[in-house]
């Protein structure tokens, strides 16, 4: 047996974006190898429309997923794997994709390509791209053995249009005894924002916000107008205007939105390894030999406490 | 108690980083060497549980290289002695053959707590945490920003994303990587380097550890390295903070077609 599996994540019964771009990737390199597309599912959601991006099958473990237990997760990916037979599998690389997906690797004793912003066919196999060292270079990366498990950057494909018929659903049985761990408490943020990793759209402030405040009265409400998710940098990080969760960069997150708009932020080369990969890069800075317009698509050298909140208007007025 | 620390040595992340002619391999030459960034945070957690609770900490390392250089800096930021794991055999190795690697030497040294950094400044694979915990049949919690030890239980708040922040509990054994924020590493002062350099530090081989070249023989490998897409000029826009705000608006709309 042999076809590729898609992790198709979802919260609370609604597909996330992911599910369907991985679908969407995973339907071509399928068609290119001549074996079919599965999904996996965890939990309740619609799997059997999951055919309409060319799932020819959806594998469904049953249970409650709702709060995340690392084993779980894993134990339920490897029933799923089993099940299909599938000899690629293709994942978000989120929270999930960065926890559980390394230990279902070691669970098969295969490999793992983390981050892949491309997949394509080589000599019979899917084969990964993926930036490594901080952005600073990319490479292909190849599996030997399968299942060969790939986790894909968020935003690096396009949406598949949907088409077709519903999807034959498989029930997987799964034997779970319980980790050990318990999840005692979770501990919501108050804003609704998208996590940085999944952003399509993310604003960051650097260092020359000067205050908490600032940050709070100029960076965020551009970032509420766009819809996007506030990032920072280090320095605006280590200086408290911004969370430990919102540093982009080589010791925080790794982003790859469609658009990321840098407001008073030099581009240090670890800031760089963050977001390189951003489809337009927006660079707003007073200092015309500022690094980060080498790496940006637009720029604009002025004053940010001017450009940003004239930028907010706009946006208003556009997007309202 | 015995708590282990996995830490590796990555090319200090303002180096620059050469590709080999050929562009299967990351030039070695010429790069300077140290902890990786994450892994300080690791090593500081292992150091204050100790203080807390007592116990020992003990480091380890893989590589086909030497890292004892970098292993003795860490010493003196307070563990009590370290395994560096050196070996050819090494030398390609993935994820799953540095897991294979120190979950037989963390087994060895009896470990019963891991720390690790949540990912290494090179490959950036965020594999070999899970990967030793998988190995050594222990569970594992990612991304920890805060950590408290009560006898043998613990608890940890992992950061999944979003800015969703989950309490964890649990018993020992546990493998925990350590997020940004967790504690602020402490410097290595100068009583501590002199008293490093005399802490035991014991290098072994894959076979010292019962490993044959087979047992971490690699399955991933990279190639066709190449340095990150050229953007093409940057386009400055002109005029006030008005004008530009207006013109950046319409290109995003228009032009980029990401509004
Ligand atoms: C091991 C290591 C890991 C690191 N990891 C990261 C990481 O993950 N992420 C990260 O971001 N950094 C990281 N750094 C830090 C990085 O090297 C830089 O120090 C940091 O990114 C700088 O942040 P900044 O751009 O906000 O500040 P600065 O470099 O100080 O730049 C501020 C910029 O703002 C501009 N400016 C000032 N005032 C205004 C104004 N009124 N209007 C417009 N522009 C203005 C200035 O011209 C300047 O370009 C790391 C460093 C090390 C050593």
């Amino acid at each position: 047996m042999s076809g590729i599996l898609v992790l198709a994540a979802h919260a609370g019964g609604t597909f996330k974006r992911t599910a369907t771009e991985l679908l969407g990737k995973g339907k071509e390199l399928a068609d290119s190898l001549g074996v079919p597309l599965f999904a996996a599912v965890l939990g309740d959601a619609p799997a059997a429309d999951l055919g309409q991006f060319g799932a020819s099958k959806v594998f469904v473990v049953g249970g409650d997923f709702s709060s995340y237990d690392t084993l779980h997760v894993t134990a339920a990916l490897k029933a799923a794997v089993d099940a299909s037979g599938a000899t690629v599998l293709l994942a978000p690389s989120d929270f999930t994709g960065a926890d559980a997906m390394p230990r279902l690797t070691a669970r098969f004793r295969t490999g793992q390509a983390t981050e892949c912003t491309d997949l394509r066919v080589e000599g019979g196999r899917v084969v990964g791209r993926r930036p490594t060292n901080g952005g600073k270079v990319s490479a292909d990366v190849h599996v030997s053995k399968d299942p060969a498990i790939f986790t894909v950057r968020p935003s690096s494909f396009g949406q598949p249009a949907a088409g077709g018929g519903a999807a034959e659903v498989v029930a997987v049985a799964l034997d779970f005894a319980g980790s050990g761990l318990t999840l005692v408490e979770s501990r919501k943020p108050e804003t609704t924002a998208v996590d940085l990793t999944e952003a399509e759209r993310i604003v960051s402030g650097g260092r020359s916000l000067k205050s908490k405040e600032s940050f709070d009265s100029v960076i965020r409400p551009l970032s509420d107008a766009l819809n996007a998710t506030t990032g920072a940098s280090r320095a605006a990080v280590d200086a408290h205007f911004a969370g430990h969760d919102e540093q982009v960069g080589e010791t925080g997150k790794t982003v790859n939105p469609v658009l990321y708009i840098a407001c008073g932020i030099s581009g240090q080369v670890q800031h760089l390894g963050g977001m390189r990969t951003s489809k337009v890069i927006v660079a707003i800075n007073k200092d015309p030999e500022a690094p980060i317009f080498k790496h940006a698509t637009y720029g604009i050298v002025d004053d940010l406490f001017d450009v940003v909140p004239a930028l907010t208007a706009e946006v208003k007025a556009a997007l309202s | 108690m015995k708590i282990g620390v996995c830490i590796k040595s990555t090319p200090d992340t303002s180096s620059r980083i050469q590709i080999n002619p050929g562009g299967d391999d990351l030039s070695e030459a010429g790069v300077k060497w140290a902890t990786s960034p994450y892994d300080m945070f690791a090593i500081e957690e292992a150091v204050q549980t100790k203080e807390a609770t007592g116990g020992e900490v003990i480091l380890f390392s893989a590589s086909h290289q030497d890292t004892s250089k970098e292993v003795r800096k860490a010493l003196a930021l307070g563990p009590d002695s370290a395994v560096c794991i050196q070996d050819d055999g090494l030398a390609k190795a993935d994820s799953l053959s540095f897991a294979t690697s120190l979950a037989k030497a963390i087994e060895a040294e009896g470990c019963t707590l891991v720390f690790t950094g949540k990912r290494a400044s090179d490959g950036n694979n965020i594999q070999v945490p899970a990967m030793v915990a998988e190995l050594l049949g222990w569970p594992h919690v990612s991304f920890v920003t805060d950590f408290e030890l009560d006898g043998e239980s613990f608890k940890a708040v992992r950061a999944v994303g979003g800015g969703v922040e989950e309490v964890i509990t649990g018993n020992l054994p546990v493998v925990i990587t350590a997020e940004r924020g967790l504690n602020s590493p402490r410097y290595a002062k100068l009583p501590m380097i002199v008293k490093a350099k005399k802490k035991p530090l014991a290098t072994k081989s894959l076979a010292d550890l019962g490993l044959t070249a087979d047992d971490v023989a690699p399955i991933v490998t990279l190639s066709n390295y190449e340095p990150p897409a050229e953007r093409g000029d940057c386009i400055i826009l002109e005029g006030d903070a008005a004008t530009t705000a207006k013109e950046l608006v319409r290109r995003l709309r228009e032009e980029a077609k990401v509004l």
